[in-house]
């Protein structure tokens, strides 16, 4: 099998368009870079079918390696098809952007943004354990602890946290 | 007649139902009672498929005419039928809770009329997936589910839909092309796209061209499946569509790629040129997944970030290339598209009585809601693998593959699968703690809704059905999880032995290549009968 080697130029210029347009920010152009990625497969498809040959109608004397191969064809134009029903997906998706933001940029994810900001330092998680977490405190004054004053602190630690916890 | 001759219906009834309703969109009624009723018809003939696989072995069929090197073959074997009746159990549940959500809804948020024709689109696509035995129908397939998610991740048009959009459509469409570059270098390098075809006559290539066609393959569905490099679009974009589209995402988009490269690793490449990059892949993803998920505060992000992280033990399962391995991957596969299903669901009720998925504003809802605790509950302890559950018996097995295996690297796959587990137990708890346990009042920045007793009426009985009703199949995977573990002991011999599956494409008489790696001596063993359990030790070591 031996291919043309200026389809394969081509789709090698195809390839590194559209790569360089999907890196970009701006929607239309990231649509224009996945057009041309779909085209340049398309060739890359056409050319795995070899050297151009008649068209695969069968005619009695003919040599079979005569032929072109026609299974790239219609993977092709299925393909064709598909990228076809995804561009407009996509025009949709730009047009509805403009509609509502007035921009063509991709947008930053703000709960992802306001997750990446967040603190390591968790207030519930990473708040000090108070020393006396017994709910028994006469257990605590027989194991020789001096009990903290139940009176003072009201309820069992669950509430000190909050008040003693950074806010 | 074999059984396979009635398997393109799991996909033509799918589509049959987008058609008709879509011309029925002026009559919602009948617009659900006909999407609900041929998807319980799909689910039917995949359970007789399932029975009809179990009985007489793989089957296929060829489809317009055309004889398998040629044409378009579906093929139905274990692993594949049972991939389909889970997935279509768990759309089946996912489509009568969106009914229920439109019904309350009054349809103003989303246009629901669009919603049937597109869902069913989508089911016929992941249905195509499954069955087929032909690499560019495989592509084609995965082009259909995506399509339809496409419209279904952006229904309404909001701007954060849009926005998720954008993100998930482009990731789609690079990875869709990456495959596609790939079918079309193992044609030009083999000459055929049948997958019975190629599993012969990618054996004869050279090495590192069939290395790098492998790579190509992976890396494709590495990024549909969401495996660790390639996963950061996952938790960009799911968690904004509606709640039961995230539900079906969430279940089963990612296992048609985890589906996709099982396929690739025992079919197409068996052996274990891979096996390493794909352990070091897996331990990533777990552990980093799972560490995202740690960091959030929003529950579907969350439950996102836990998603990722348990694609990692699919990989794990599959990259120790041994029945007992990839059983359990199988096993963990159908457990995880329930378990993952309902936790979505269920974080769709919250954010209706809750009034929003964040952490920071709810509390207290097992006081206000126990109904919703307990369906958060089971499906949570599940997905973390608490003993007596079906993500406890899955995990069990992925770590006995592990320690069979024995090698440094499986060992660290082992410890880092369990640390994943009792990390993914701490999220879950934390979710718990926050949400349901605590105080509505102690709450940062409570809900309105939350304390609003008289809201009762915000939770329809469909949705809440629904829900249960999944979470109810989740537990009896767990009770029959015996026969599920021979089902998926079986299936996982019959993909490393590989001889049914190319000799019923290909006829009795094909030769089934040994495997690659020096040392592949499972030439002449039975096509698989129903005999065994996932003890049996694996054949393509």
């Amino acid at each position: 099998m031996s291919v043309n080697l200026t389809l394969l130029l081509v789709m090698g210029v195809l390839y590194a368009c559209g790569i360089y347009l999907i890196l970009e920010r701006s929607l239309t152009r990231v649509l224009l870079g996945l057009v041309l990625l779909a085209n340049a497969t398309n060739l890359l498809i056409l050319a795995t079918g070899g050297y151009a040959g008649l068209a695969p109608l069968f005619s009695k004397g003919t040599d079979s390696g005569d032929y072109n191969d026609p299974l790239p064809q219609a993977l092709i134009l299925t393909s064709i098809v598909i990228s076809f029903a995804v561009t407009a997906f996509m025009l949709g998706i730009i047009y509805r952007t403009w509609a509502l933001a007035r921009q063509d940029d991709i947008q930053d994810d703000a709960e992802d943004r306001r997750v990446a900001k967040t603190p390591s330092f968790d207030a519930e998680d990473d708040a000090e354990v108070p020393q006396e977490t017994s709910e028994f405190p006469l257990a605590a004054v027989a194991a020789g602890h001096v009990p903290g004053d139940p009176e003072a602190t009201g309820e069992p630690p669950l509430n000190d946290d909050e008040g003693g916890g950074p806010q | 007649m074999n059984a396979a001759s009635l398997a393109p219906l799991a996909v033509v009834l799918p589509i049959l139902g987008a058609a008709l309703t879509f011309a029925l969109n002026r009559n919602p009624v009948a617009q659900r009672m006909v999407s609900i009723g041929l998807l319980a018809l799909t689910l039917l003939l995949e359970f007789w498929l399932l029975a009809a696989v179990w009985t007489t072995g793989t089957s296929s069929v060829t489809l317009g005419g055309w004889l398998p090197p040629f044409g378009v073959v579906m093929v139905v074997d274990q692993f594949s039928s049972l991939m389909l009746v889970v997935s279509s159990v768990v759309s089946l549940a996912v489509l009568v809770y969106a009914t229920g959500q439109g019904m309350a809804d009054g349809d103003q948020e989303a246009p629901v009329s669009i919603f049937h024709p597109t869902y069913l689109i989508l089911v016929a696509g992941v249905s195509n997936a499954f069955l087929t035995g032909d690499l560019f129908n495989l592509y084609v397939g995965f082009e259909i589910l995506l399509t339809a998610s496409y419209v279904l991740m952006t229904l309404g048009g909001t701007g954060p839909r849009i926005r998720a959009g954008v993100t998930y459509v482009v990731v789609s469409v690079v990875s869709s092309v990456l495959f596609l570059i790939a079918i079309a270098m193992i044609y030009g390098a083999t000459g055929t796209i049948t997958m019975a075809d190629l599993a012969v006559k990618l054996a004869e290539l050279d090495p590192s061209t069939r290395n790098l066609l492998h790579v190509m393959l992976l890396v494709a569905f590495g990024i549909k499946a969401a495996v660790f490099p390639l996963s950061f679009w996952l938790p960009d974009s799911y968690p904004t569509a509606p709640a039961p589209v995230t539900a079906v995402f969430a279940g089963l988009l990612t296992k048609v790629g985890v589906y996709a490269m099982v396929r690739t690793e025992t079919l197409l490449f068996p052996g274990d040129t891979l096996n390493t990059p794909l352990m070091v892949v897996a331990l990533l993803t777990m552990v980093v997944g799972i560490l995202g998920a740690l960091a959030q505060s929003d529950i579907k992000r969350l439950l996102s970030f836990t998603l990722v992280s348990h694609i990692g033990y699919m990989v794990f399962g599959l990259a120790m290339s041994s029945v007992t391995g990839l059983a359990a991957a199988v096993f963990y596969v159908a457990h995880h598209i329930t378990v993952q299903t309902s936790l979505f669901l269920v974080t769709g009720l919250i954010e209706r009585r809750g009034g929003s998925s964040s952490m920071d504003r709810l509390g207290g809802l097992a006081k206000l809601s126990p109904m919703l605790a307990l369906l958060f509950f089971v499906p949570a302890m599940n997905l973390a693998g608490i003993p007596p559950f079906s993500g406890f018996l899955g995990k069990v097995g992925l770590l006995q593959a592990g320690m069979e295996l024995g090698t440094p690297l499986a060992i660290t796959l082992v410890v880092g699968g369990v640390l994943t587990s009792l990390l993914t137990l701490l999220a879950i708890a934390r979710v718990w703690n926050r949400a349901f346990w605590r105080k509505p009042d102690d709450a940062e920045y409570p809900d309105p809704v939350l304390k609003d007793t008289t809201a009762v009426g915000l939770l329809p009985r469909t949705m809440v059905g629904s829900t249960a009703a999944l979470v109810v199949f989740g537990v009896a995977l767990t009770v029959f999880a015996g026969p599920l573990f021979q089902l998926a002991g079986n299936s996982a011999e019959q993909m490393l032995d590989r001889t049914a599956y190319i000799h019923s494409v290909l006829g009795e008489d094909a030769t089934v290549p040994g495997i690659a790696a020096p040392g592949g001596a499972n030439q002449g063993s039975s096509p698989g009968g129903a005999h065994s359990g996932p003890s049996l030790q694996g054949g393509a070591k």
